[in-house]
């Protein structure tokens, strides 16, 4: 994987706005004074009469971007995870949500690659509060190739949707070819395999596919699938994981409470139950580092995949 | 506008208050003290001021209203049923399961409902928005946003008031049902609000102060709202929780109470209504 190309899925946000703003005129795109790092700025740069930055407010910035959705727009507003999905958690729920407003949370700096920036700053919760709230469609991308292709998806239908995306370069993993067959509430299988289903989200789709190469040097054969929508849930693919290869490995920068690790397990037990091991944040919180000690530390990489693999097959 | 006739007006909003206490009374539950507090800047909104059409009420260019305190959403759902939204006798089904008449207003459910509220705050950050959105489509529509003084110690209010400010949204109105009481008691005993004026003032917003149960002053500041430049406009109206019904009148306890069937037959006397 050393020479594959990275690219943070924010990087991907930013060209989407500009491009989309030029196709759509309803569009407007919100931020609470974090448009350089959530990459609307390039949007706020081409179309400044269609962007409104609400300062260091994000309630506001929710309750607004719902006022302006009713008006006939279709909002992408974004701060980081942490302060979208989570101090403003009440807000999307009762005004976006029970609402069903025309509002995409378009979150960056998701999950513990935030890096430096520490604990106050590293969401784990995001996709478990989101993915309760009714009528709520959850995203998690993989790749920039794929946000792109996700993010085009969730503009094109009217509703709320939770787009989680990341600070950090991640590799490349789709082809364009790939990526235009990507549907919401689809998973993608990356790779077959016969004996485990590594199901994967986000940045750890990339691992997953590093660990099904390692695993199958040690004649291990794993199915890889890319779960790039949290909800509605590809139950179909899940069930199919279950009966064919017997056992699950669930892998998410995020909490192993209430994230895709629950919802893959919540789909098995009701209806194909087998083993699941889960890899992601083991109920804690984070801390300053670089993004890559701090996935190894907390146990997020490809060979912690690998091990949650050789459990679940004893 | 001197030819206005303030008499039909309050005759209108006794009508109101009328239904606004046998909804509550046959539900067994609601909030009448913040609902009648509110009536006659309802009454001023709907029978006067506001630009809107029952027969279409998603027309293009109209004039929106977002009730931010949505516990008073009786006195809401009353004031639509006069203006001719709906029969009158549907929402005596409040708070009823399987009803449209929600506890608390939800807009899929009810005409002329622009905004789902109940959790204070919210309603007037998204009232800001709908300006923001008028602002950039050119709409001719103006914005209204009703909030309980209660409700001013939510911190998204004061969010939302910057921003409006800011983007000098002169048409947006706030109106501040001032009725100095909430569920624990006094506002000035709980967490003071005031001076309201002096606040909103510094928060670049254009103030008007009236008594909010006098139609000529309610209706002279809503005018003057319209012809403010650059500035938001809050109205400070003064007001008194379960205006109308004397019992009722200024008693924290009325907050959210449904009146027995003794209560009910004296409020129906004092107003004037059918029993």
């Amino acid at each position: 994987m050393a020479d594959v190309k990275k690219i943070a899925t924010r990087e991907a946000y930013g060209e989407f706005l500009v491009e989309e703003g030029a196709k759509r005129p309803n569009l407007v795109v919100m931020d609470a004074d974090l448009s350089g790092s959530t990459k609307t700025k390039n949007f706020a740069k081409a179309y400044p009469e269609r962007f409104v930055n609400c300062g260091i407010s994000e309630q506001d910035l929710y309750a607004e971007a719902t006022g302006i959705a009713l008006s006939g727009h279709v909002v992408c507003a974004s701060t980081f995870a942490m302060f979208a999905a989570g101090r403003a958690y009440e807000i999307i729920r009762n005004s976006i949500g029970y609402t069903g407003a025309n509002v995409k949370i378009c979150a960056t700096h998701a999950g513990i690659t935030v890096g430096e920036d520490g604990a106050s700053h590293q969401t784990f919760e995001d996709l478990s509060l989101m993915r309760e709230i009714p009528g709520m469609t959850v995203l998690c991308p993989a790749d920039a190739v794929s946000a792109r292709k996700l993010l085009e998806a969730a503009v094109d239908f009217d509703g709320p949707a939770y787009i989680r995306l990341g600070r950090s370069g991640v590799p490349v993993l789709y082809s364009d070819e790939q990526a235009e067959k990507i549907q919401i509430g689809k998973a993608t299988q990356l790779r077959e395999g016969s004996d485990v289903t590594v199901i994967a989200t986000g940045i750890l789709v990339a691992d997953a596919m590093a660990a099904a190469e390692t695993l199958a040097e040690e004649g291990i054969s794993a199915r890889v699938l890319d779960m790039h929508t949290i909800k509605p849930i590809d139950a179909e693919a899940i069930i199919k994981a279950a009966q064919e290869t017997g056992a699950i490995v669930t892998a998410e920068e995020h909490s192993v409470i209430g994230g895709l690790g629950s919802a893959v397990a919540e789909v098995v037990v009701q209806n194909a139950p087998c083993r699941i091991e889960m890899v992601g944040q083991k109920d804690t919180f984070g801390e300053s580092g670089k993004p890559a000690e701090l996935l190894e530390k907390y146990g997020m990489t490809a060979s912690d995949i690998v091990d949650a693999v050789k459990k679940v097959l004893k | 506008m001197s030819n206005r006739n303030y008499d039909e007006l309050k005759e209108t909003a006794r009508k109101i208050r009328v239904d606004v206490i046998r909804a509550i009374h046959e539900a067994g539950s609601g909030h009448p003290g913040g609902s009648l507090s509110a009536t006659d800047i309802l009454t001023a909104l709907y029978f006067d001021t506001m630009n809107i059409n029952p027969e279409n009420p998603k027309m293009e260019g109209r004039d929106k209203f977002v009730l931010s305190k949505g516990h008073a959403v009786p006195a809401l759902y009353a004031t639509l049923a006069e203006r001719g939204f709906y029969d009158v006798e549907e929402m005596m089904t409040l708070r009823k399961i399987g009803s449209h008449f929600q506890g608390h207003p939800n807009m899929h459910k009810v005409p002329g409902l622009e905004m789902s509220t109940g959790s204070l705050g919210q309603g007037f950050s998204v009232a800001v928005g709908m300006a923001t959105a008028g602002k950039m489509d050119g709409n001719p529509g103006r914005v209204y946003a009703l909030c309980g003084d209660g409700e001013l110690q939510e911190g998204i209010i004061w969010e939302a008031a910057l921003s409006a400010a800011h983007r000098n949204l002169d048409n947006l109105v706030l109106i501040v049902d001032w009725n100095g009481l909430q569920i624990d008691g006094k506002v000035d005993d709980v967490k003071k609000v005031t001076p309201l004026s002096g606040k909103f003032q510094t928060f670049g917003w254009h103030v008007i102060n009236v008594d909010g149960h006098s139609f000529p002053e309610i209706l002279a500041a809503l005018d003057e709202a319209k012809t403010v430049k650059g500035q938001p406009t809050a109205i400070i109206a003064k007001t008194h929780k379960g205006h109308g019904v004397s019992f009722m009148e200024d008693q924290a306890g009325w907050h959210g109470k449904a009146p027995n069937d003794e209560q009910f037959r004296q409020a129906m006397e004092e107003l004037g209504g059918v029993q």
